[in-house]
């Protein structure tokens, strides 16, 4: 559908900012129960950080950064926009120095929680 | 493009202050948490191992600082008022009517309880001393 209906750049910005947005609201739900067990019932909250750190846990949780740095930085442009209404015509531009951005702080980032998924495997020693 | 669609081609609310209020503060806390939320995740997801931090771990070190503890309350404050009006709009966007009202009455109602709950835990969590 993203693909065939030829709203271009801005179309896909949207789409993935409501994307990770959705995604992002429901580990909220989530992790405020977690953090809220820490509390209420410790030794739940364990069992589910070894949930979280199995090797599935582990991509979703880099799943979930990429979720973030990009809500975050597609967030950041349209706060840019809406407060330099002109810049609307370089909102393409802006898009793309955001997946530069996206880029730059997700590699070294990607590499660290490749390190735990490694270590979760057993392919690195802890 | 006339008042409505402003200049930018984007909607902004015209005329209800609350939804008006609402656009404003989509942003402002957007703001805020591109520097709480990015910083939190660098901390506890990059710098250090989400496996290490166990119950005890938060008590003992990340929750022994008042510090933390207010900087995680700001974040859980402005997220929620963030992520739920988000999902406010996701909402309104597909469906309507009587569905539409139900949903937002328990979303507000989710909403509510996790900010409850979330605050209940920051504020009684108790201390742990290091040993040693």
């Amino acid at each position: 559908m993203l693909v065939r209906y030829r709203g271009g750049e801005g179309m896909l910005a949207w789409a993935f900012h409501r994307i990770s947005g959705v995604a992002i609201w429901l580990f909220l739900v989530l992790h405020v129960i977690d953090i809220f067990l820490v509390g209420y019932a410790p030794g739940a909250y364990d069992t589910l950080l070894v949930i979280y750190a199995t090797p599935a846990g582990i991509v979703m949780e880099w799943l979930l950064g990429a979720a973030v740095l990009y809500h975050a930085l597609n967030g950041l442009r349209i706060i840019i926009i809406d407060g330099w209404p002109r810049l609307t015509r370089y909102h393409r531009q802006l898009w793309y120095l955001n997946w530069i951005a996206f880029a730059l702080v997700g590699i070294p980032v990607t590499w660290v929680i490749f390190g735990q998924f490694a270590r979760a495997m057993g392919w690195w020693p802890r | 493009m006339t008042a409505r669609y402003g200049r930018s081609g984007r909607i902004k609310p015209q005329g209800d202050r609350v939804e008006t209020a609402i656009w404003y503060l989509m942003r402002v806390t957007g703001l805020a948490l591109f520097v709480l939320v990015l910083t939190h995740y660098l901390i506890l997801h990059v710098l250090h191992e989400p496996a290490q931090q166990d119950a005890s771990w938060i008590a003992t070190f990340r929750w022994s600082s008042t510090f933390w503890r207010a900087y995680d309350w700001s974040m859980l404050m402005l997220v929620l008022f963030h992520a739920f009006m988000g999902m406010r709009i996701v909402v309104g966007d597909i469906v309507g009517g009587a569905l539409r009202t139900g949903l937002l009455r328990i979303l507000y109602a989710l909403g509510i309880f996790l900010l409850i709950i979330g605050t209940y835990v920051v504020l009684t969590l108790p201390n742990v001393v290091p040993a040693g």
